[in-house]
């Protein structure tokens, strides 16, 4: 079901039939989408349903197979990866890091990085190195450096990565403050329903084909995203037990924080949650 | 000392100075580079693979100093191609090529019988009969990678500390690693009369292995990889004079020196 934009604006990013094959497997099948000023869209699915293939191939890393890109021109683009892996023997500050952000432009502010880093409540990480930073520090300068772009799109891969539940929420919220003030659209991947349903505007569920796709309220309960997700899914509580048997790794995570010290502690707070970790 | 200071009025003793130091300046940033991006065995198996490149030169009758040089970039374009589309893994390449090529090349010496060639003086260097047109040969192309590395360090940088980012903020990621490549082959074409085939991996990592020790950014580890690398080629010379030994592994084993000192230093 390829949609088009209809708004008066143009869309900042167009994806039209997007085919993608690895290795004679078809990960992506006709997949299309657009994000719109201002529009937070949250792609989900279970693992390896292709949506880092997908988003790589809208942000030109890598090339479909099939379908187009459209890109609004002179669109700037600011890019979270899924993780950053700092090889222990590069010194690097955080400074360091996010003045990289920088090479290209010449800076408006007197000083754009405090800025963002006042911005992310992160100051205190300035002189820091990058590979000491715990999970929840490096996703939000990982986020900081995307922002010193001042990007028309920011694209987000599993932004609330390796952060605990509570700075998981705080996380998304940050990212909706911002993209509101910023005026950017975001284009996000995200296994957390529940969370990201508040600041979501558009919810697109996929699985190698867009399954289904539309507010979070009315994706919740449409019976494609209840089939790939598990009947469950219906009610919030559920949502969990449900991703859990579904989605690997990163409901490890959700639960994993709290539970991460120990194996006992995940099974005592969901039984199939034990399976799960590895 | 004294005798040290009045060998320097000597040609040949200052020429080894110059072309040790200039080599020193860039082998500390592009060995930073190695050793960020584990490029080691790399280093080594374009040095090995030099020694095929004098062989063919002394063939066919070219300048031995160019022939290394077109052979050590041909050599790293070739890997970097294998490499992407490589069917075996990367180090297992490296292996085949590195000791696959260095066999060739000394088979190919052999072959060549009329020439009278000093092998040793390829594997383990000949600083002290460098000449003046060795020397113009060694600081030019220094200086041209210093201006190249330095034109593009941000760069460089980006594409190392993360490539996709890079990507995305307007880099051609592709362009700058292979140029980075050709950088590291073009140092050790020329490192090969300093240290030799055996020893110019070492002359990159251990320099900027050593400055780790002692870094905050990346900046700060290649100029102190750097500084390093000089203070080891200058008490490499001078071990060599006092002991009257080889002067390439005279360099190593005091770039080693350091790098123990600093390691001891920064545990207490």
């Amino acid at each position: 079901m390829p949609r088009t934009s209809n708004s008066v604006q143009p869309p900042l990013l167009e994806a039209r039939a997007i085919e993608k094959q690895f290795n004679g497997r078809k990960v992506l099948d006709s997949v299309s989408f657009f994000v719109e000023p201002g529009q937070i869209v949250t792609l989900i699915g279970p693992n390896g349903a292709g949506k880092t293939t997908l988003v790589r191939i809208a942000l030109g890393l890598i090339e479909a197979d099939a379908g187009s890109i459209t890109r609004r021109p002179d669109l700037r683009l600011g890019y979270m990866p899924q993780s950053l892996h700092i090889d222990p023997t590069l010194p690097l500050t955080v400074e360091r890091f996010l003045a990289l952000a920088l090479r290209h432009t010449r800076a408006s502010e007197a000083d754009p990085i405090g800025a963002v880093l006042g911005q992310l409540k992160i100051t205190q990480l300035r002189h820091s190195q990058v590979a000491a930073l715990s999970g929840g520090e490096r996703q939000r300068v990982l986020l900081a450096r995307a922002l010193l772009r001042k990007p028309h799109l920011l694209v987000l891969d599993e932004p609330a990565q390796g952060v605990d539940i509570a700075g998981q929420a705080e996380l998304y919220a940050l990212i909706d403050s911002i993209a509101e003030s910023e005026g950017c659209g975001v284009l996000m991947i995200s296994h957390d329903l529940h969370l990201v349903m508040s600041s979501t505007d558009e919810v697109i569920c996929l699985n190698h084909h867009v399954c289904c796709h539309g507010k979070p309220e009315t994706v919740s309960t449409d019976p494609a995203y209840l089939s790939l997700f598990g009947a469950g899914a219906s009610n919030s509580l559920a949502v969990y037990t449900h991703h859990h048997t579904h989605e690997h790794d990163i409901h490890g995570d959700v639960i994993g924080e709290c539970s991460h010290a120990s194996a006992t502690a995940s099974t005592e707070t969901d039984g199939t949650n034990k399976g799960e970790e590895k | 000392m004294n005798t040290f200071l009045s060998l320097l009025s000597t040609d040949f003793v200052l020429f080894a100075l110059v072309a040790g130091l200039s080599l020193a300046a860039v082998a500390g940033p592009l060995g930073a580079f190695v050793v960020w991006r584990r490029m080691a065995y790399f280093g080594d198996t374009l040095a090995h693979s030099a020694l095929l490149g004098i062989a063919i030169g002394l063939i066919s009758g070219m300048n031995p100093q160019l022939s290394i040089l077109i052979s050590c970039l041909l050599f790293a374009f070739l890997l970097t191609v294998l490499e992407k589309n490589g069917a075996v893994s990367t180090d297992t390449l490296l292996g085949i090529l590195a000791h696959s090529s260095l066999a060739l090349g000394i088979v190919v010496l052999a072959l060549s019988g009329s020439v009278r060639v000093d092998l040793e003086a390829y594997l383990f260097g000949a600083l002290l009969t460098i000449t003046q047109q060795d020397l113009l040969w060694v600081v030019g192309v220094c200086a041209g990678v210093g201006i190249v590395l330095l034109k593009y360090w941000q760069e460089f940088v980006a594409i190392t500390v993360h490539e996709d980012i890079a990507e995305i903020e307007g880099s051609k990621v592709a362009r700058y690693k292979l140029l980075l490549v050709l950088l590291i082959a073009l140092t050790i074409a020329v490192s090969m009369k300093i240290v030799g085939v055996l020893l110019i991996t070492s002359l990159l990592i251990i320099p900027a292995a050593s400055a780790r020790l002692i870094a905050q950014t990346p900046e700060q580890m290649a100029l102190r990889a750097s500084a390093i690398g000089a203070g080891a080629v200058l008490a490499g010379l001078l071990i060599a004079f006092a002991l009257d030994v080889p002067v390439g592994p005279s360099i190593v084993v005091s770039a080693t020196s350091l790098f123990l000192v600093l390691t001891v230093l920064r545990r207490r």
